[in-house]
């Protein structure tokens, strides 16, 4: 039996059925990335009480049927994603040996579906990157070429669904770090609206623009994940009664959507630049598949989407140098021995922080400094708002968006060597965390190089609260359109 | 458009300890990133009020009643000294 191309759905009914145990899937799961994991090095650390885990889950089996869909489905969680008892480093070494004292509202939620946890995934330091990288510890390589990188920063949650090393994966999305890697890897990941998923223990990094999302290899399987990971939570007061996604999952299939009657938009913006021609031409396929279908096709303009990584970079820094004040060499994680305060401080984050984090955090305390501010920080602000109002006139018109998720596929690695051409590869991305709006990535056809196919992502975005939209356009496609190589 | 000291500054502020070397590097590196965000220039934002993130956000008020709270003490203070109850950092202004 071929159990990791099983939905999720189908390992449920096996172990109902008592067809496979809880134990022996999570044992098929770490033989895996026992096998798999030594080349791709997605995981940071496992938990070593999974199989126990499954072995509680089995007694559980025994007796009841009546089950939630992701009891004893095993997990992989991005380390920046507090699970009470286990290490969460946040890729950095000042969060090395951090052990969570508590679990994030997420976590909280799947242990309450019965889910195993397998272990946790690398991740670009605080999650700040496109590749995976920055990470502290080491480098995830791409499950589809071993020479390039996998995306980032959720890029070992990515890797470890497209190795199938896990039936899915939770990672974070500031400027697109669930929707790039996922492009990179081949595999489906969700950005939900800002306010859809509770921040509550995930470790901060620009609040007004963090959320958590998940990764599988289906729509159907991320679509239960979202479900259950979703909803009002009272420890983030910026979770909206608005996020109610019962029943979301089902209505997949049992209420299919009326190609007939969707209306696409095609930001032209989108595709102008620095697109590569192979993920345009893919992307413009994956559109006239859609129009085939019966959809409506209408092209848009999103003027001040190109100023949206401009935006971002001075937000985003803002944003983070506040939140990573916080690794002081008193609370948390490493501390470097000094005689002052200041010297214990400074030494501590001089070791401790790596040099993307301390880009950010120096560049947005200069952008928040007095004499700067206006400049910087509240000129981002404003043409924040202008980036919002563009979407929000688009989807007076049209349901969904449909663009490229990256301008590229997946790159070798050490090939962005600047700054500023390593934050290009979120420019399709980020004007969605700005806008605080829903986007899914799906796997749309593959970049022949060599003898590799390197997967490209589709982005089908929605407006706020309009998952459920998003998610059965992209099923549809999942279900039925083709993967051409180009 | 950024200059050494003001890096040099910034490493001060940031309690981030930078090397000669790094500093360099670090100089180019914003004044890369800083040129690349100057594009906003180019938008004219007058009739515009910031918006600072979310969707249709309201105060969030509720009763101020305990809850419990499952997490473990342990873990809570795991790297943190103590003395009397309190926690014990070093000497923050001299004598």
């Amino acid at each position: 039996m071929d159990l990791e191309n099983l939905t999720i759905k189908e390992l449920h009914q096996l172990l109902i059925n008592k067809e496979i145990s809880a134990y022996e899937l999570t044992k098929f799961y770490l033989d895996r990335i026992n096998q798999k994991d030594p080349d791709i090095k997605a995981f940071l650390s496992l938990n070593d009480k999974a199989l126990e885990q499954a072995q509680e889950a089995d007694k559980i089996l025994k007796t009841e049927k009546d089950l939630p869909m992701l009891f004893a489905i095993p997990a992989a969680i991005k380390d920046n994603l507090l699970i009470k008892g286990l290490r969460a480093t946040a890729g950095s070494k000042i969060l090395e040996n951090y052990k969570a004292s508590y679990d994030a509202t997420v976590i909280n939620k799947l242990k309450q579906q019965g889910v195993i946890f397998l272990g946790k995934t690398n991740l670009d330091e605080f999650a700040m990157g496109s590749s995976t990288e920055n990470s502290a510890f080491f480098k995830t390589k791409n499950p589809n070429d071993l020479e390039r990188v996998p995306g980032g920063s959720s890029g070992g949650s990515a890797a470890s669904i497209s190795a199938k090393m896990a039936k899915f994966a939770l990672g974070t999305d500031t400027g697109g770090s669930i929707r790039q890697p996922a492009s990179f890897c081949g595999v489906a990941g969700l950005k939900p609206t800002y306010g859809s998923v509770s921040r509550f223990g995930a470790i901060a990094l620009a609040s007004s623009l963090d959320q958590i999302g998940p990764f599988a290899n289906t729509i159907e399987d991320l679509a239960l994940v979202f479900e259950a990971i979703s909803g009002l939570d009272q420890f983030d007061s910026t979770t909206s009664p608005l996020a109610d996604f019962k029943g979301l999952s089902d209505s997949l299939t049992n209420e299919p959507l009326d190609i007939k009657n969707l209306k696409i938009g095609v930001p032209v913006e989108f595709f102008e630049g620095g697109i590569d021609s192979r993920v345009k031409q893919a992307v413009e396929t994956a559109i006239s598949w859609y129009e085939k279908q019966g959809a409506k096709i209408i092209d848009i303009h999103l003027p001040y989407s190109p100023y949206g990584l401009a935006t971002y970079y001075l937000i985003l820094p803002a944003e983070a140098s506040a939140n990573l004040a916080r690794y002081d060499g008193v609370r948390y994680g490493l501390k470097i021995k000094g005689e002052t305060f200041q010297e214990v401080f400074s030494k501590t984050r001089g070791i401790g922080i790596g040099s993307e984090p301390r880009r950010r955090i120096m560049l947005g305390t200069f952008v928040l400094s007095a004499g700067y501010y206006d400049a910087y920080y509240s000129k981002a602000q404003k043409v924040r708002r202008l980036i919002m109002e563009d979407f929000k006139k688009a989807f007076e018109k049209v349901e969904v968006l449909l663009t490229p998720t990256s301008p590229f596929t997946a790159f070798k690695f050490g090939e962005k060597l600047d700054p500023v051409s390593m934050y290009l590869s979120d420019v399709y991305t980020v004007p969605v965390n700005l806008a605080g709006i829903p986007a899914v990535s799906i796997n749309c056809g593959f970049e022949k190089v060599a003898n590799k196919k390197l997967p490209i992502g589709l982005q089908i975005i929605g407006n706020h609260f309009q998952e459920e939209i998003i998610l059965k356009t992209a099923h549809l496609f999942d279900s039925y359109a083709p993967k051409p190589e180009f | 458009m950024i200059s050494k000291d003001e890096v040099k500054h910034l490493a001060k502020l940031t309690q981030l300890e930078l090397s000669e070397e790094e500093l360099e590097k670090m100089t180019k590196e914003l004044d890369l990133i800083l040129n690349y965000v100057d594009k906003l220039s180019e938008v004219d934002v007058s009739n515009t009020k910031p918006l600072t993130g979310g969707h249709n956000l309201k105060n969030v008020l509720r009763e101020d009643n305990p809850l419990e709270f499952n997490f473990d003490k342990d873990l809570l203070f795991q790297e943190v000294e103590f003395e009397n109850g309190f926690i014990k950092v070093k000497r923050i202004i001299d004598k």
